[in-house]
């Protein structure tokens, strides 16, 4: 199976250079991305079998490319194995959005040949079983993921995250590399031999502290998030879903691979690392999102709020498992994969959305949308589930993920450290704020965009997308709706996963009354999906027959916000920013350091009033633009050696070898 | 390994460092090419002998080659090349020719503490061999380091690049590829630094380097 695997990966590769011939064709980027959809479904299929597999085989292939002594390892365990469907999943929806979307892009020779090979290169990354394989797998997943970011080169705005990206994910493979280097000092290249050795505490420690920043700064931990919100929406749509549905969960697989399955025994003070980082990302990243007006910017920073949630998930699992609980660890553990899974499912579906808007609208700007329900009426509701699973709200995947998690939470009280009973707790505080705060943020987008009135020409003319790209939205939708209603096979799908990272399951959910999910026991704590569905549903149907049955069943079109302004501008609706103000009054301030300045014309003057809003982002200040300046002063100070005459650079080498030659014979 | 042998080798080493130091002093070109030409001939014969010593005879391949084109064929061609461009007659500006020697006995005295630190298992000839060879490699940069014409500059690189060779052949089992690939990187480094010579002098009717950085526009 693992042949069969990569057999389709080497597909992928190869479909790249075909991606330079065809994006020259009328229909080429058609038949690329249907190529991609054939390719990645049947991977998902593969991966899919292979984790329900009962025996769970661990399969294992050497190819003879790579280093010449060590050959590229790979192995397909339960673990990539999961990983590779949500890889695939995500790949698969965004081919089948891109065949309808895809035939928008102005220059398809920019996007066409790196796609397929950016898919192939999360897909090694995932497989890779040796150090060196992840390695170069993990650098070219960055790199055709930058080319496809400044694919729209013409914005500066784009060239600027393109910047900032590859500099970040050169900071986080240096990052990486150097853990690797510090485990594989020891016993070499391989993960076999890594997971055999027995690194001394200290070691394991640092590695986890540089795999943190390695895999954090991909997936998007506070501080190393800035290059996340400028680089995902720049990409193309589809491929922006790839980024923050699909890329972000490479970097979990990063963490988890190395900390929960390379490392020997974890400590307990790493879950205290992981969760005091997961935690504050889970919040500031949603804060951020609230603060933003572009769509696929709001998008963005709640991908961060999503990848704290899943830390905080493998915190929690860390802690348990150092403190001898692990059947709390693998409830922690499953509640973060499958938030894992469903942010993948959701995010792609909200990025897809956007996209449709975007290429509807032209305008990714909030204040310029609105009233899409009534001009594109299939995709807001594609939206609007999306929207609801990502508030975690009731019989939606989101609510079932994050309500493991919290009761993961719960148990903390178990925990013999009295650092982490003290912390679990504040985390716990910490996500239940993200969570309101993430329903206020899709309120928010989904109420400006789709709901009130269009507040411009472009948004008034729109129209609703294509069928391809309806059919991945609704795809992804029916999954949401699946996952939400039945979790019990999921749960129990990542069961092997769990026993091989944690050591031990979640109790069995299916076969249980009425697909009921009890993650501890029936008398503390049970969810039951189907009903609620069931029950929502039903409640819905009724009240909405009784209200059509008793009342009038015209439809009538009446002037919206008719409240004595008969004829009013569409401008004086409730804007995005105007949404969002109350929580900017509360917390911006201090976290944005925002300012609101009231500018009055005396009443003589014919000038119109202003309100301007300030907000400064303190991360930025704080830690990049400080370390931006420091390295400009000192390439300033080191460019002088660039000028230097041809005997001063002999002398130089001259004096440099003499000084070390010293350092030998001293 | 007799002991004859074993001075003979260590008179040869020696000679070379010592024709090293003939050529930090030589402020005129042709002398300069001349004292080369007898470095390159040092070099073939205690290459020969190491071949003689180690019974290696592909090392007398690299000994020939050294005679051919380091002794005969470049100092030749670099003669011609100073008669075409009309620069036989210029005495470069040493920076002090006392100085210079000075500099060049305390580089002989830190290769020789470098090596003695460095390779105590080795056995003595290849240490003594490394020593001297680290010493021309030293010898070499200096001299490119205080010339100012490219022409002396080329001979300072070529004479480090004898040391190279003599460091390769002490060493034993060093395959034959890689002298013969070390000869032709040198042979072909000389005909693009000949070529580069005479473009340097179309343009600006110097080969002294100084013409290069004025035309960069530098401070000096």
């Amino acid at each position: 199976m693992i042949s069969v695997a990569l057999w389709l990966v080497a597909c992928l590769l190869a479909l790249a250079p075909v991606g330079i011939v065809l994006s020259a064709r009328p229909r080429g980027s058609f038949v690329l991305y249907g190529a991609c959809l054939v390719l990645t479904a049947t991977l998902c299929m593969t991966a899919l079998l292979h984790l329900l597999d009962p025996a769970h085989p661990v399969l294992r292939a050497t190819l003879p490319v790579g280093l010449p002594w060590l050959g590229a390892h790979f192995r397909l365990d339960a673990l990539s194995a999961f990983f590779l469907v949500v890889v695939n999943l995500g790949g698969a929806a965004a081919s089948l959005f891109a065949l309808g979307y895809g035939s928008h892009e102005e220059s398809p020779g920019r996007v066409l040949p790196f796609y397929p090979a950016y898919l192939a290169g999360m897909n090694v990354v995932v497989l890779a079983n040796d150090a060196f394989s992840f390695l170069v797998a993990w650098e070219f997943m960055s790199l055709t993921s930058w080319a496809l970011v400044v694919s729209h080169h013409r914005e500066a705005e784009n060239i600027r995250a393109g910047y900032v990206y590859l500099l970040m994910a050169s900071f986080g493979t240096l990052a990486l590399l150097l853990a690797f280097g510090a485990l594989a000092s020891g016993p070499g290249y391989d993960f076999d031999a890594i997971r055999a050795a027995h690194p001394s505490a200290a070691l394991s420690s640092l590695v986890v502290v540089l795999v943190l920043l390695g895999t954090g700064s991909k997936a998007g931990l506070v501080p190393l998030h800035a290059w996340l919100p400028l680089a995902h929406p720049a990409a193309p749509s589809h491929v922006s879903g790839l980024m923050s549905g699909v890329m972000t969960k490479v970097a979990v697989y990063g963490f988890v691979r190395i900390v929960f399955d390379l490392l020997p025994e974890p400590q307990w003070w790493w879950s205290m690392v992981v969760l005091l980082v997961g935690g504050p990302t889970a919040t500031l990243g949603v804060l951020y999102a609230l603060m933003q007006r572009d769509i696929k910017r709001v998008l963005a920073f709640s991908t961060i709020e999503n990848i704290g949630i899943v830390f905080t998930g493998l915190g929690l699992a860390l802690a348990f498992k150092a403190q001898g609980l692990d059947w709390v660890a693998a409830l922690a553990f499953t509640a973060a994969l499958l938030h894992v899974f469903n942010h993948a499912l959701f995010k792609s579906l909200l990025f897809f959305g956007a996209g449709a808007v975007l290429e509807a609208t032209g305008v990714r700007d909030m204040e310029k949308l609105g009233g899409l329900i009534h001009r594109m009426p299939k995709t807001a509701f594609a939206m609007l589930v999306g929207c609801v699973a990502i508030s975690a709200l009731p019989p939606f995947n989101g609510f079932v993920s994050e309500w493991l998690m919290f009761q993961a939470i719960l148990l903390s009280p178990q925990l013999p450290s009295w650092g982490l009973k003290l912390i679990v707790p504040a985390v716990g505080g910490l996500l239940a704020l993200a969570a309101a705060f993430a329903a206020a943020c899709f309120v928010k987008l989904y109420g400006i965009s789709f709901l009130g009135r269009p507040r411009s020409d472009v948004a008034a003319s729109a129209h609703e997308t294509d069928r391809f790209s309806l059919a991945a939205m609704f795809a992804l939708a029916a999954l949401c709706l699946l996952a939400g209603i039945l979790p019990g096979l999921f749960i129990d799908a990542l069961a092997p996963v769990s026993k091989a990272m944690v050591g031990n399951v979640m109790p069995h959910q299916t076969g249980l009354e009425w697909l009921t999910i009890v993650p501890i026991a029936e008398s503390r704590s049970s969810y039951n999906g189907l009903l609620v569905f069931l029950f929502a549903a039903l409640c819905g149907t009724t009240a909405a027959t009784a209200i059509h049955r008793l009342a009038s069943d015209r439809l009538r079109r009446a002037p919206a916000w008719d409240c004595g302004y008969p004829d009013a501008n569409p401008a004086i609706q409730y804007s995005a920013s105007s949404f969002s103000q109350p929580i900017r009054r509360v917390f911006g301030s201090v976290i944005f350091a925002a300012r609101e300045i009231g500018e009055m014309p005396p009443p003589s003057s014919p000038r119109p009033a202003r309100l301007t809003v300030e907000m400064r982002d303190l991360i930025w200040d704080g830690l990049y633009a400080p370390i931006a300046n420091a390295i400009g002063f000192a390439t300033e100070r080191i460019n002088i050696l660039q000028f230097l005459t041809i005997r001063r650079y002999l002398t130089l080498v001259f004096v440099a070898l003499i000084v070390l030659l010293l350092v030998v014979a001293l | 390994m007799s002991s004859l042998q074993f001075d003979i080798a260590h008179l040869l080493a020696g000679s070379l460092v010592l024709a090293s130091f003939m050529m930090l002093y030589q402020d005129r070109l042709y002398a300069l090419l001349n004292v080369y030409a007898m470095h390159a001939g040092v070099l073939a014969l205690s290459v020969a002998w190491q071949a003689y010593v180690q019974q290696a005879p592909h090392l007398y391949l690299t000994a020939a080659i050294a005679l051919v084109f380091k002794a005969i064929i470049i100092p030749v061609a670099l003669h011609r090349i100073i008669k075409q461009l009309g620069i036989h007659r210029e005495i470069e500006n040493v920076i002090g020719i006392g100085l210079t020697m000075m500099a060049g006995i305390g580089l002989v005295a830190l290769s020789m503490v470098v090596m003695l630190r460095v390779t105590p298992g080795a056995d003595a000839l290849a240490r003594e061999d490394l020593a001297f060879a680290l010493s021309v490699v030293l010898l070499g940069l200096l001299i490119m380091v205080t010339r100012r014409n490219a022409v002396s500059q080329v001979v300072g690189f070529m004479s480090l690049e004898n040391g190279l060779v003599l460091a390769a052949t002490g060493a034993k089992g060093m395959p034959l590829v890689v002298e013969i690939s070390v000869a032709f990187s040198v042979l072909i480094a000389f005909i693009v630094i000949g070529i580069f010579l005479f473009r340097i002098r179309e343009r600006f009717d110097s080969v002294d380097v100084q013409a290069l950085d004025r035309f960069r526009g530098e401070r000096r």
